[in-house]
């Protein structure tokens, strides 16, 4: 849940300013170890991107050919024309936006009750947050799917984002974040006679940038690559999100059809690829900041 | 960063205040704060937790999702029969293959790379960074389609050895190579995480000891053991519980990679949960999904012992 040793973030994400007394010189073998490995790390990305590019009759010869001989766009367009993709990828980021949303909401606000606010029963509700924090989806799926059969709400847009609005994770990482924000802040404002509504909406939140960025980041990835839930209530393709319509896809009729298989990966894979690549820095304050993924 | 309630909020600093009266105050407001927080959870995370439970007492099937009476009490019928059935024992030891050689190879992988980059480079470390955290932040379904072209018979890792005069197996198909491929690749998807994750350790040992280490003449690899990794402890203990729980969860990569075979050597407990459900047997995959549920349980409570002693 927490890193317990780990320093403040600047000392992960800064890297060039601390020098090592070990480190005599630049050790050549090691960056070439490390470059190899790097290498292996992204290559399934590379292939992934090259297959969704070649031909069907390309990725059938041997010996395997690395570069597409000749690149073609059909497996794409095929994807979206016979296959609708631009549906699944409407509903995962539909859904990802309303559970980003609601967990910003309600994690800020609880956490805001937990790191400055005095109340009883207050250690109970944070047991409560902790306690959760690693219930796994796999726990939860069957009553959950008979509450939102009794709701009626299979197959729905509120089906598949009513269990995420919210997540312990969220509200331990704000109040983690509030809590080292100074409290003479909020007596400064008390003493001006601003609710705690106020306070909230005023001093604290616009503190939490970021802190709302990693949260943001978290949840969005989180609801963008979630799997099992919308696979057991999304029963038809039109509420279908991108990681259950190319699993289904995968081990249906299309299964042998690489090309198309690699395609689909890369729209699941590449815009979060981007997104990391441009905001990394958050992402591992992320950890950081809760020690969790 | 650690889990210590910090002993200056419950405090009001100013000297003359009533604090009975202002703690009633804030009581009220408070529970306004956590209230659509509080309902949401209890509706969809602490009911279902407690529902998930009382339902594998009993012989719910989807036949009464409609007819809630029909229901009838079992006690410990399911369970009973799930321990007696081969095919969830087979996936209970799946499982725990998956998480006690998947577990090690990915805490000594992330810890080299992590050791490399905090000691070894001066130059690119956020490339590298950046590198071997990408596949972390990717969809497991997507990535083990990927994978399953390239462990493919004639896919990219057969035609890779086939360059050194390697005939490789058919890896997904092979009965024997089939969970350590799906091992492998969950390696190479998690050792991102726990590389930040030791990478912070690492800037916590105290720069001091290394130096007295040096003076005394121990070696680079003495000092590994007797100084970097006694005080690496919490981090790793602490990697280990978050992989531990991560991995004992695996489902996306069997049904995408092998729909639990061949034979059910890659069938995890998560995917036995799934398919009963499948079936049905709404109350039959409850009982399972907490057996499930119980491993995590134990590994949480280690871990929170583990903080708990360095609060």
């Amino acid at each position: 849940m927490a890193v317990s040793t780990a320093p403040p973030v600047e000392a992960v994400t800064g890297t060039r300013r601390r020098r090592s007394p070990m480190r005599q010189r630049p050790r050549v073998w090691l960056y070439v170890v490390l470059a190899v490995g790097m290498i292996a790390m992204i290559l399934p990305f590379v292939w992934m991107i090259l297959g969704s590019f070649k031909t069907t009759a390309e990725i059938r010869q041997y010996p395997l050919n690395f570069w597409p001989l000749e690149p073609t766009l059909d497996n794409y367009t095929e994807l979206f024309v016979r296959l609708d993709f631009a549906t699944f990828f409407a509903n995962s980021l539909i859904v990802a936006v309303f559970v980003t949303a609601g967990n910003i909401v309600f994690s800020s606000m609880v956490g805001y009750a937990l790191a400055k606010l005095d109340f009883a029963g207050k250690k109970v509700l944070f047991m409560l947050v902790l306690g959760t924090l690693m219930v796994p989806g796999v726990v939860t799926f069957v009553p959950l799917f008979v509450l939102t059969a009794n709701l009626g709400l299979v197959n729905s847009y509120p089906g598949l984002i009513l269990p995420f609005l919210i997540a312990p994770l969220g509200v331990f990482l704000m109040r983690q974040f509030m809590l080292s924000l100074p409290d003479e802040l909020i007596e400064a404002a008390r003493i001006d006679g601003a609710s705690e509504w106020r306070i909230f909406l005023r001093v604290i939140m616009p503190l939490c940038g970021p802190a709302v960025a990693t949260l943001t980041i978290l949840t969005f990835l989180a609801s963008w690559n979630n799997f099992l839930w919308p696979l057991v209530v999304a029963t038809s393709e039109d509420r279908y999100t991108l990681p259950v319509a190319l699993a289904l896809y995968s081990v249906g009729q299309n299964a042998a059809e690489y090309g198309l298989m690699m395609a689909g990966a890369v729209v699941v894979v590449v815009p979060i690829l981007l997104i990391f690549v441009l905001l990394q820095k958050y992402f591992v304050q992320g950890i950081a900041l809760t020690g969790i993924k | 960063m650690a889990l210590a309630q910090s002993p200056a909020v419950g405090k009001a600093p100013g000297p003359a205040r009533k604090p009975r009266s202002r703690r009633s105050r804030q009581t009220l407001v408070a529970w306004g704060f956590a209230a659509p927080f509080l309902i949401l959870f209890v509706i969809f995370m602490a009911g279902p937790i407690v529902a998930s439970l009382a339902m594998s007492f009993t012989d719910l099937t989807t036949r009464d999702l409609r007819s809630p009476f029909g229901v009838n009490f079992v006690g410990l019928e399911n369970y009973i029969s799930l321990f007696n059935d081969g095919r969830f024992v087979r996936s209970l030891v799946n499982t725990a293959l998956f998480v006690l050689l998947g577990v090690p190879l990915t805490m000594a992988l992330a810890l080299l790379v992590a050791l490399a980059l905090n000691n070894g480079i001066t130059r690119f470390r956020t490339v590298f960074r950046v590198g071997y955290y990408a596949p972390v932040v990717t969809s497991i379904v997507a990535v083990a389609i990927v994978w399953r072209f390239i462990l493919q018979p004639d896919g990219l890792l057969n035609g890779f050895l086939g360059v050194f005069g390697i005939a490789g197996p058919n890896w997904l198909e092979d009965e024997f190579w089939a969970l350590p491929s799906l091992i492998f690749m969950a390696v190479w998807r998690n050792i991102g995480t726990l590389m930040v994750i030791f990478l912070a350790g690492l800037q916590g040992v105290p720069r001091e000891h290394h130096e007295a280490a040096m003076v005394d003449g121990a070696s680079p690899v003495q000092r590994f053991w007797n100084v970097t990794l006694p005080a690496m402890r919490p981090p790793i203990l602490f990697a280990a519980v978050i992989t531990g729980i991560g991995f004992l969860q695996f489902f996306e990569e069997p049904y995408v990679m092998t729909s639990g075979g061949p034979l059910d050597a890659t069938l995890s407990t998560a995917m036995y949960t799934y398919d009963q459900f499948g079936f049905g047997n709404y109350s039959y995959a409850s009982a399972a999904s907490y057996v499930l549920f119980l491993a995590i349980v134990v590994l949480s409570l280690i871990q929170f012992r583990l903080l708990g002693k360095k609060d």
